[in-house]
């Protein structure tokens, strides 16, 4: 053979590209595209099926003038708030507990995690049962004797979205935990004897010390009880249905509702908009502060 | 004590206390034992309590359960509700059962597991080990595509499966599942083979190996215990989906989750308590066997498979 | 005929340049290294030369047939890695014969390149069992005959001793001479071991920032780097260095500092010495005497005793002259204590004199 020829830049590595034609696809027709149709067409009247008819913002006043999407955001909120904190708190918790060096962490950690395998259906439906009044802790604590006691959070409009989180706790706290201790683990073995010879107490250490070094764990639970918040549907239409009333609603159930069962799209998409941008206001941040001050560091 | 013998002191010999010798006596049962394990056992009775209503409830029949509560454990075990629940209990018109669920379920996650594991391995592959032109800004988008609401994506995509005549059928869930698995798995695959030293593929380069032989005979059969993450994670993922179910099939190819909902939530009759729970319990099985069975790798699984959301 | 041409090569990642229009001709069955610190472009180069990165601009020759655009596998070359890069799955059988596979050869001969290959490098016992079950060693040599199955004309060698322990390193390095002797093939080895470097190379070409520094065999490496980049690096303890000028020429000529004057009588220039010249004078620790009584008063200043280092086959002594510390190869036996005043002597004949700006020898 003579002297090579060069390789049309096309061709290079062709087999790559024929196999990322997939993720290509996906990325450019599913990620980008499907989510611009979508804000697109939050700018029409579409009801039953897509039409170009803009009405401008119309879509988004009626959603922020809606009842019902107001309450959807509160509860958000609330579960949102609610699950970050406690997570985090509950996970860091029962991972520096079974750091401990403790005989039987196996087990315990199979009994902290297997929510976690069940779907949001099945953790939904559960906790709906466990929580009926009827037959449940109301009923136990009347037939003790105390005939007025009342403990039924699914069926009290203002205390039902707790009903549910108790049911979102149960399902995700393991995986946080699961986190938590793979970061504990992850610490330099050498810090502790250091802090033991410097006779720093086990809470301080883990306060002063091991925490502030979890950083990053800490940020990736956030981010994932983060964007699994926002997108919370299942877990209620379990368990309450969105009930009572509309009492326990959530912003990707509106979506849902609009989209299939109201056949008014405009508004649907409007709504997921809406929560495209709340998903952004919670990440572009993060990745900033995650990306972008590597890039200058 | 720097001459290294311990000899008590003349004047303290009458002090009983045996001298520092051998292992640290430790106490079996100090303060610090008791709030742990207790803690620990009062946390675990919570978690299991879900478990074990379930399992009474389905367990008992349902003039028990009125007369009862949900804490007390059947007094006649019948295993009635589990066979209607498996074979008669009524979703709308069809009253086979959960067993049409399930078998729909199995039906939509066995190629979806195969095919998005394929798929992903593959490109993660690519990623890794051939870097081309462009590759990396796909992937980006990829990974931030993944923090995306699904419910801004569901309806294009309803109207591209309608185009193509999927709509409704298990293959457009596959591919929905196929899709919205790339992200995370694309992401573990890549860094799988990330952390395989590159010189073991530019010693397979230049053994004259190309892309295929090098996935084929090096990667994969190094890559095992990355691809049983990974099936664990699409498994579970998938078996227990219920948006993309409900929103991408019909009533008789709904998956079990979707089902289960139905019959559990319905609103017509009474309500049947123990079969709702037979049912839950028969739901959760699956996912419920492999994490058992797989223990740690489930737990490296979600690890890993949860640095990404 | 040149075995290996490297003609004007350049590498650039993004605003990186790695390689600066570089070029390097290496003979049939020449042993050349690639010596330098982390960073410089030595394994960038290797790979490029194997055609595993691609190149910015250049070309690359490989006997006389340019390979700039080809795959590795069409280039004739066969590579040696620092993690030895075996297919663990596979046996040290299946690693000697998946290039072969991949050529499409014949089974009788894949099977007769193994064995000469094993009998080579005596791994005969090892051919069914996988990498995990060798030590450090073993993989090595196995990596080595995953090269030489390939009956290739040029070797590539990516710092193949790096993760051995220094015992093995010294042993490993000995059969890869006899190995280059036996077979008489080219080989390019990159490594940032002073020591493998002097030892095997024919020639030695030192690099810095993607650009060769000097390419010499090792003695004059050694005994007359071409900068003070390539004089300082090479040799441990590194080279004594003294800012001074230049007073006088030819003959006469004296090096100066504001404390001490020597003669550079013995001293053979590369270029001219120009008087009131800014320069920087390296001597070697073992170009020093301490007590000789034999010394030119000329060339002899006092110092003291600082540190003193025994290495059993010799002894390092660090001695301070008007504050500035050298080091000095001592034969081991005699004994300093640090306070001691003693008295140095230069040997300026197998000195560097360095242009203090330029940076190179004069």
């Amino acid at each position: 053979m003579s002297a090579s020829v060069r390789p049309v830049q096309l061709f290079r590595n062709l087999n790559a590209k024929i196999a990322a034609i997939p993720m290509i696809l996906t990325a450019l027709v599913i990620f980008v595209g499907c989510s611009f149709w979508t804000i697109f067409y939050s700018f029409t009247n579409s009801k039953l099926l897509p039409k170009l008819k803009f009405v401008g913002i119309d879509q988004y006043e009626r959603l922020w003038a809606s009842n019902r999407w107001l309450i959807s955001i509160e509860n958000l909120a609330i579960y949102g708030f609610c699950t970050l904190v406690f997570s985090l708190l509950i996970g860091f918790l029962l991972a520096a507990l079974l750091d401990q060096k403790i005989r039987f962490e196996n087990t315990f950690r199979s009994i902290l995690l297997y929510p976690f395998a069940l779907s949001f259906i099945v953790t939904g439906l559960v906790w709906q049962w466990v929580l009926n009044p009827q037959f449940g802790i109301q009923k136990i604590v009347r037939d003790l004797g105390f005939e007025s006691f009342t403990f039924d959070p699914l069926y009290n409009p203002d205390i039902v979205i707790y009903g549910v989180l108790i049911a979102g706790l149960w399902q995700g706290t393991g995986l946080i935990m699961c986190l938590m201790l793979a970061g504990i683990r992850g610490i330099d073995q050498e810090i502790w004897k250091a802090a033991r010879i410097d006779g720093i107490k086990t809470w301080k250490t883990y306060v002063f010390i091991v925490i502030p070094m979890m950083r990053p764990i800490f940020i990736t639970s956030l981010v994932i009880i983060a964007s699994q918040i926002v997108r919370v549907y299942d877990l209620v239409v379990a368990q309450t249905g969105g009930g009572p009333g509309i009492a326990s609603e959530v912003p990707a159930k509106y979506v849902y509702d609009f989209l299939f069962l109201n056949q008014n799209l405009g508004q649907g998409f409007a709504a997921s908009t809406m929560m495209l941008v709340t998903v952004a206001i919670v990440i572009v941040p993060w990745a900033y502060l995650e990306f972008g001050r590597r890039k200058h560091g | 004590m720097a001459d290294g013998t311990l000899s008590p002191a003349p004047g303290a010999a009458a002090e009983p206390l045996r001298e520092p010798r051998g292992p640290k006596p430790r106490k079996r049962f100090s303060r610090r034992n008791i709030f742990i394990y207790g803690t620990l056992i009062f946390v675990s009775a919570y978690y299991l309590l879900p478990l074990y209503v379930m399992v009474a409830t389905s367990l008992k029949g349902m003039p028990e359960i009125r007369i009862g509560n949900i804490f007390a454990p059947p007094l006649e075990i019948t295993f009635q509700p589990w066979v209607k629940a498996w074979s008669e209990a009524c979703t709308g018109l069809n009253c086979d059962g959960l067993s049409r669920g399930f078998w729909n379920s199995v039906r939509i996650t066995v190629p979806s597991v195969l095919i998005s594991i394929v798929v992903a391995s593959i490109n993660g592959y690519a990623l890794a080990n051939w870097r081309f032109k462009g590759a990396d800004i796909f992937f980006t988008i990829l990974i931030v595509g993944a923090f995306i609401p699904y419910q801004v994506m569901i309806y294009p995509i309803v109207i591209v499966l309608r185009e193509i005549g999927l709509y409704g059928s298990v293959w457009g869930l596959v591919i929905v599942h196929t899709i919205f698995g790339m992200p995370i798995l694309t992401l573990l695959f890549r860094n799988y083979f990330t952390s395989i030293p590159e010189e073991l593929f530019r010693a397979a380069r230049v053994d004259g190996a190309g892309f295929w032989g090098i996935y084929f005979k090096i990667m994969l059969p190094m890559a095992l215990p990355i691809f049983v993450v990974a099936i664990i994670l699409q498994v579970t993922g998938i078996w227990n989906d219920f948006l993309f179910g409900v929103i991408y099939t019909k009533p008789d190819t709904y998956p079990m989750t979707v089902q289960l909902n139905n019959i559990v939530n319905s609103v017509q009759g009474v309500k049947e308590y123990n079969v709702n729970m037979a049912a839950t319990i028969l739901t959760g099985l699956v996912p419920l066997v492999i994490y058992f069975v797989s223990g740690k790798l489930f737990v490296r699984g979600i690890a890993e498979g949860a640095v990404k959301g | 005929m040149e075995s290996v041409s490297i003609k004007d090569v350049s590498l650039s990642f993004g605003p990186i340049e790695v390689l600066k229009t570089l070029n390097l001709d290496v003979r049939d069955g020449e042993f050349i290294v690639l010596l330098g610190p982390s960073g410089c472009g030595k394994s960038t180069l290797l790979n490029c030369i194997a055609g595993l990165l691609d190149v910015s601009d250049g070309q690359i020759f490989i006997k006389g047939k340019n390979v700039t655009w080809e795959e590795p596998k069409d280039r004739g070359i066969g590579m040696v890695f620092q993690s030895y890069a075996l297919y663990p799955q596979m046996t040290v059988e299946g690693n000697l014969s998946f290039g072969l596979k991949n050529q499409g050869m014949a089974r009788a001969d894949i099977a007769r390149r193994i064995a000469r290959a094993a009998e080579i490098l005596q791994i005969e016992p090892l051919l069914k069992r996988k990498p995990g079950q060798l030590s450090g060693g073993q993989r090595q040599r196995v990596a080595i005959g995953r090269a030489l199955v390939r009956d290739v004309d040029v070797f590539l060698f990516d710092e193949p001793l790096s993760n051995l322990d220094a015992k093995l390193r010294s042993e490993l390095r000995v059969e890869i001479k006899r190995l280059h002797q036996q077979l008489e093939n080219t080989m390019i080895y990159v490594t940032h071991d002073q020591i493998e470097a002097l030892t095997l190379a024919d020639r030695i070409a030192v690099m810095k920032s993607g650009v060769i520094q000097q390419l010499d065999d090792p003695l004059t490496i050694y005994n007359k780097p071409a900068n003070l980049f390539v004089a300082g690096f090479i040799g441990s303890p590194s080279m004594n260095f003294f800012n001074g000028r230049v007073d006088g020429t030819g003959t006469s000529a004296w090096f100066e500092t504001a404390t001490m004057r020597l003669p550079l009588t013995n001293y053979r220039p590369d270029g001219t010495l120009v008087p009131g010249r800014d320069v920087i004078l390296g001597v070697r620790p073992e170009q020093i005497r301490i007590n000789d009584p034999d010394a030119d008063a000329g060339l002899t200043v006092d110092a003291v005793v600082d540190v003193e280092e025994p290495m059993g086959a010799d002894s390092l002594v660090w001695v301070k002259v008007d504050g500035q510390a050298l080091s000095v190869r001592t034969e081991a036996g005699t004994r300093f204590n640090p306070g001691d005043p003693v008295k140095i002597t230069f040997n300026l004949a197998l000195a560097s004199i360095f242009d203090a700006q330029l940076e190179t020898r004069i």
